[in-house]
This record gives structure tokens, C-alpha cells and sequence, in this order.
């Protein structure tokens, strides 16, 4: 297939290596920078004087005796009580990751089964749901939550998050049900089975690869959550993303900058294990929107 | 599947939507209509030995026995959505009459904290989005070139400033921006300028947020992009290539249109997605210079002893119908698409 012509000349091969390793470095250089500075002091990490400080650690070693400290990761885990937001944060994810799929296997299965044209209807409804900017839906929530005293507590925080979730978990499952053949659950119907029972043993063995997808995509959104966390818990609930903005203090007071820096660290190491494990099911869910055959 | 079947396997995720979706929409708007309750003054003689007078001060019992019996406060009909806060009626038109001239009247109306808000809003969905577009399209393309074994740490590297929540993505890139910073330091060095930083001026912020925007959104597009160029058709790029096209004209006319339907999905989701900025800003701390829609909102419902419920409310409700401008033509897409799936 490969013709002569198609072949690449080597000045086009070199500027698209070029380019790959620029675009590359504007990526990735910004955690690697952020990775390796959250192991000095404030005074080189922000260096007025000169930023070369921040690579060689001047000043983390007239402070501390050596060129790289794990002060900052030490104080941020216990004193600024980072395990908190981290115990937090995993309750949530794993709640919300495993409450969303469960809802939203069942709703889009029946949606991609059901012939009726109220199900266009509902997906239509769901997408201008997930249109909704999340904030405006925060504004709603406050009020009724005060009213009813369950404000800051993670269930309710828990509960929110797997319903904004829905739409998303909702489509994202419809398309993957619809390559699911429908011969295979009808052969069962026609055995004598239940909806349900079709559902439990004919279409689950087979939906994993799609529940790992949509359960991917629940994960991000509540771990990465920051509209809802900051303004639906209270501080002793915050999870790890509310949490690192706070350590940026307020206008009145200053927060630990060293403590935000290395608790970024800690927040976006598993995430970035988890992608590098689940990169395929990723992309695959992002374009299960986009591009159809 | 019978309708009864279908209610019970939809009911708890149908059911969770309403609850926490729909109602507080609903919620939203009925907060709108109300105003926090004014505070009740009363007059109170204070004497010392220099003689007596007569203060106001707040009564602070009847205040509380008011708030309790009106938690949500007084009705207030739309007025809400008038005032100098929102869409400002008053002033615009005090503006309109009194202004000399037109930039003057245009000065003034981006100055009343809504417009300027929505300023900056559009400014940062349009300013985005093109560049985002375009870089996608070109880093797909040629990632697409690399070998197999490339490939995959590649697109790894380059999917990471997606991932990051945007308060984090921001953070990061704002540490290095800082005056104090690696990048910031540098460009005071090459424009010779010790005082040139992120903060120096508006513009300058406006840039750095909308170039961190471009630096957050290009991985999705580049996605997609990805995804769409594995599915071009391989016969019309052969016979391109025994007419003698060269590469450029067989990505011109070929690969190009074969991803125009993509290229406006990207352009839809990227402009719904950015219209709700609201991270970028908390992460540059650049409320000064940049707010935007959701900024607003956040700001009305952050202060802990006095939410005001209604002026977010009246914001959300604006926001909303901003969000419904753009969702149109996504809906109208998806509707054809249902059509022709049938």
C-alpha cells in the first residue's frame, strides 16, 4: 500500500519531529517543572533572585541541610491534614464512580433497548442537562440544602456528583449498549427470561468494556470536582482539590504556598497512573461522541 | 421493551436528574425572584457624660426573627435581574442620555459588573476555540505519522494537560508564570522590563487566561482529531496519489473535508465547555482584572455569613439562557442525526 510517493521526505520528517517534541515539552514540561520544585523552599521555588534556584536548591540547602526536602509533602500530609482531603476524596470517588454506574447501566440499557420515541426525548433532556454549567446548579442546591441541614456532608456531595454525572454516564453507555447486538438479549427474552434476568446474565458479561470507559470518565469528574466540593462541604470535609486552594490562603491571610505545591504533587500522581493504565479506554470514550463509521 | 419494564430500569438515574438537575434549576430561578431581607434599624439614645444622642443601629433581634420567618427573603418580582448587578437597566440608560459620545457609553456599560463579565466571557470562547481547533488538527496530524511504538507515550504526553482538574492545570502553569517563576523571570529578561509580570496589566492577564485555555482544551480536540483521521477512507487518498497530488493537496481536499462534521463538534463542545470558566481565574487569582459569568456566581454564594441567593440566582438564570444560544445548534445536530439513525 505503501507507494513510493506517500513515503516522507526527510525535511517533512524532521519538522514534524520538531514539532511532536515542542508541543510535548509545552505539555509536559509544567509538571515535571512543578514535580521537581515541590521538593525545594518557597525562596527557591519562587525565586526573586535568580529562577536557576529553583533547579539547583541554593537556598533548600542553606535551610535544610541538603538540595531537596520532603518538608513541604511531610507538613501538607499532617499538620495541614492533606490525609483528610485524600481519605475524603477516595470515599467520594469510589462512591460516586460506583453508584453512577450502576444507575446508568440500568437507565441506558433500557434506553437502548426500549423503541419508543420518548427515549430521543430523554437523551435530549440529558444533554441539556449536561450543558448545564455546573455552578448554576450549585446556586440551586444551597439553599435547599441549608433548609434542610445537609450541608457539607460527603452523602450529599456524593449524590450530586453521581447526578451531574448521569447525562455524560447516560450517553456514553447508550452509544456502547447500541453495539451490543440486540439478537443476543431477544434469544434470551425468547427463552423465557425477564428484562432483568436478560440484563444479568446475557448483557453484563458482556458490557464490561464499556463500564470501564464511563466508570473512567465518573472518576475524573469527582476527583477532579472543584465547583461542588468547595462550595457543598464544609471545611473539615473538603476533598484534595478544595483543599489545595485553600492552602493559597485568602487576601487576609497568606496560605503555605510550599504545602499547595506538593499537595498538587499528591493529587495529580495516581490520576496520571490511572490514565497511563486506562489511556485507550479514554480516548475511546471521548470521541464515542464525535465519530460515528 | 414495555413501558413498565422501562420505568423501573430508568426510574433511579431519570429520578436522580430531576432531583438534582432539574429542581434546582427550578430552585435557581425561584431564588431569583426573591431579595435578602433588608436589616431592621432602630433608633437607640446612647448618653454619656458629654450629653445624648440618637444612633441607628441594627437591630439585630428583629433582623434574625425576620430572616427566620423569610429565610429566602422578600419578593422582589425581576427586580433583580435590573439592578446595577445584572442587566443594569438604569444605568444604561442614564449612560444612554448622558454620554457624550458613543465610546463613551460603551465604556461605561463594560464597566457594570454583569457586561463586563460577559465580556470577558465571550472573549475567552472565541479566542480559544480557533486556535484550539487548528493546533488539534495539527498535532493529530502529525502524531498520525509516528511510528506504532511512538505513538502511544506520545499521546500520553500530550493528553496530560487535559486530564488535570483546571484549578490544578492553572496552578501549575501560574507558578511558572509568576514573576518569581522560570517563565516570568525569562520574559522580563528578554523584554529587559523588571517590572513586566502576568499582573501588570489587563490585557497582559486576559492573554495568560486565554492562552492557558488553549493549553487545556487542544488535547480533546487533538482527540478527536485523532480518532476522526483513523477513519478516512484509504482509496480516495490512493487514487489522489497515482493523479499526482502532493501531500498538501491530498490533506486540503481529502482529509479536510472528510473532518468537517467533527471540526464543528469540536467547535460546539469547546465553546459550551469554555462559557462556564470559572477555575482558570480562581487558579491565576486574576478575580481583579477577569471575571466571568460563573465567577460572579461563585463569588455571590462564597462569603460564609452572607450568601445572596438571589443575586446568584438571577446570574444562573442569565447564564443559562447564554448556554441555550449555544446548545442550539448542538441540539439541532443531534436531532438530525436521530433522523437519519431511523
Amino acid at each position: 500500500m505503501e507507494s513510493k510517493i506517500n513515503r516522507y521526505s526527510k525535511q517533512l520528517i524532521l519538522i514534524n519531529s520538531l514539532f511532536i517534541i515542542l508541543w510535548l515539552v509545552v505539555s509536559v514540561f509544567p509538571f515535571i517543572w512543578t514535580f521537581w520544585g515541590s521538593f525545594k523552599v518557597k525562596a527557591d521555588f519562587f525565586s526573586r533572585a535568580d529562577w536557576m534556584f529553583a533547579v539547583t536548591g541554593v537556598n533548600t540547602l542553606i535551610e535544610t541541610g541538603d538540595t531537596s526536602t520532603v518538608k513541604a509533602y511531610v507538613e501538607s500530609w499532617t499538620e495541614g491534614e492533606f490525609w483528610k482531603a485524600t481519605m475524603n476524596t477516595i470515599i467520594i470517588t469510589v462512591s460516586v464512580v460506583t453508584i453512577s454506574l450502576f444507575l446508568g447501566t440500568l437507565g441506558a440499557y433500557a434506553l437502548s433497548r426500549s423503541t419508543y420515541k420518548y427515549t430521543f426525548w430523554i437523551l435530549i433532556a440529558a444533554l441539556i442537562f449536561r450543558a448545564m454549567p455546573h455552578i448554576t446548579l450549585v446556586s440551586g442546591y444551597l439553599f435547599p440544602f441549608f433548609q434542610l441541614n445537609v450541608w457539607g456532608i460527603l452523602p450529599t456531595t456524593i449524590i450530586v456528583l453521581v447526578a451531574i454525572n448521569q447525562p455524560f454516564t447516560l450517553w456514553l453507555l447508550y452509544s456502547f449498549f447500541k453495539t451490543v447486538p440486540k439478537e443476543l438479549d431477544e434469544s434470551a427474552l425468547i427463552d423465557g427470561c425477564s428484562y432483568f434476568q436478560a440484563f444479568r446474565y446475557v448483557i453484563m458479561p458482556v458490557m464490561w468494556p464499556g463500564v470501564v470507559t464511563a466508570g473512567l470518565f465518573s472518576m475524573m469528574l469527582a476527583y477532579n470536582d472543584f465547583t461542588v466540593t468547595s462550595l457543598l462541604l464544609n471545611q473539615q470535609n473538603y476533598t484534595m482539590v478544595p483543599k489545595i486552594n485553600a492552602y493559597l490562603g485568602t487576601i487576609e491571610h497568606s496560605g503555605n504556598y510550599m504545602w499547595a505545591v506538593s499537595s498538587v504533587v499528591s493529587a495529580t500522581a495516581p490520576l496520571f497512573m490511572i490514565i497511563m493504565f486506562f489511556q485507550r479506554q479514554l480516548i475511546s470514550g471521548l470521541t464515542a461522541g464525535a465519530v460515528k463509521g | 421493551m414495555p413501558h413498565k419494564t422501562f420505568f423501573w430500569f430508568f426510574f433511579p438515574s431519570g429520578l436522580a436528574m430531576v432531583l438534582f438537575i432539574g429542581l434546582p434549576i427550578i430552585s435557581s430561578f425561584f431564588q431569583s425572584l426573591h431579595i435578602e431581607p433588608e436589616q431592621i434599624l432602630m433608633e437607640v439614645e446612647k448618653c454619656d457624660p458629654f450629653g445624648c444622642k440618637t444612633e441607628t443601629k441594627v437591630d439585630i433581634e428583629a433582623t434574625t426573627k425576620l430572616q427566620e420567618e423569610q429565610p429566602l427573603g422578600r419578593f422582589n418580582g425581576l427586580g433583580t435581574y435590573g439592578d446595577r448587578n445584572h442587566l443594569a437597566f438604569d444605568q444604561i440608560k442614564e449612560a444612554w442620555n448622558n454620554s457624550s459620545s458613543m465610546s463613551n457609553f460603551i465604556d461605561i456599560l463594560l464597566n457594570l459588573p454583569f457586561y463586563k463579565a460577559l465580556l470577558f466571557t465571550l472573549t475567552f470562547c472565541f479566542a480559544v476555540t480557533p486556535p484550539v481547533v487548528i493546533l488539534g488538527f495539527i498535532v493529530a496530524l502529525s502524531i498520525n505519522t509516528l511510528t506504532k511504538s511512538l505513538k502511544g507515550p506520545t499521546i500520553f504526553g500530550v493528553i496530560l494537560p487535559m486530564i488535570v482538574t483546571p484549578l490544578i492545570g492553572s496552578l501549575v502553569l501560574f507558578w511558572m508564570i509568576d514573576a518569581k517563576g522560570i517563565l516570568g523571570a525569562t520574559i522580563q529578561y528578554l523584554f529587559d522590563d523588571p517590572n513586566l509580570s502576568l499582573k501588570s496589566s489587563s490585557q497582559l492577564t486576559w492573554i495568560t487566561l486565554i492562552i492557558y485555555g488553549i493549553w487545556h482544551n487542544t488535547p480533546f480536540a487533538f482527540v478527536v482529531f485523532y480518532a476522526a483521521l483513523q477513519t478516512v477512507p484509504q482509496d480516495p487518498i490512493e487514487a489522489a496519489i497515482i493523479d499526482g497530488a502532493s501531500r498538501y493537496d491530498r490533506v486540503r481536499h481529502i482529509v479536510i473535508p472528510h473532518l468537517y462534521p467533527v471540526a464543528t463538534f469540536i467547535i460546539l463542545i469547546c465553546l459550551m465547555d469554555n462559557f462556564r470558566v470559572l477555575e482558570p481565574i480562581i487558579g491565576f487569582a486574576a478575580e481583579g482584572v477577569a471575571q466571568s459569568l460563573s465567577w460572579m456566581i461563585y463569588n455571590d454564594l462564597r462569603s460564609e455569613n452572607k450568601m445572596l441567593f438571589g443575586s446568584a440566582g438571577a446570574t444562573s438564570m442569565l447564564t443559562i439562557i447564554g448556554v441555550a444560544f449555544l446548545l442550539t445548534p448542538v441540539l439541532i445536530r443531534t436531532w438530525k442525526e436521530f433522523r437519519t439513525e431511523r
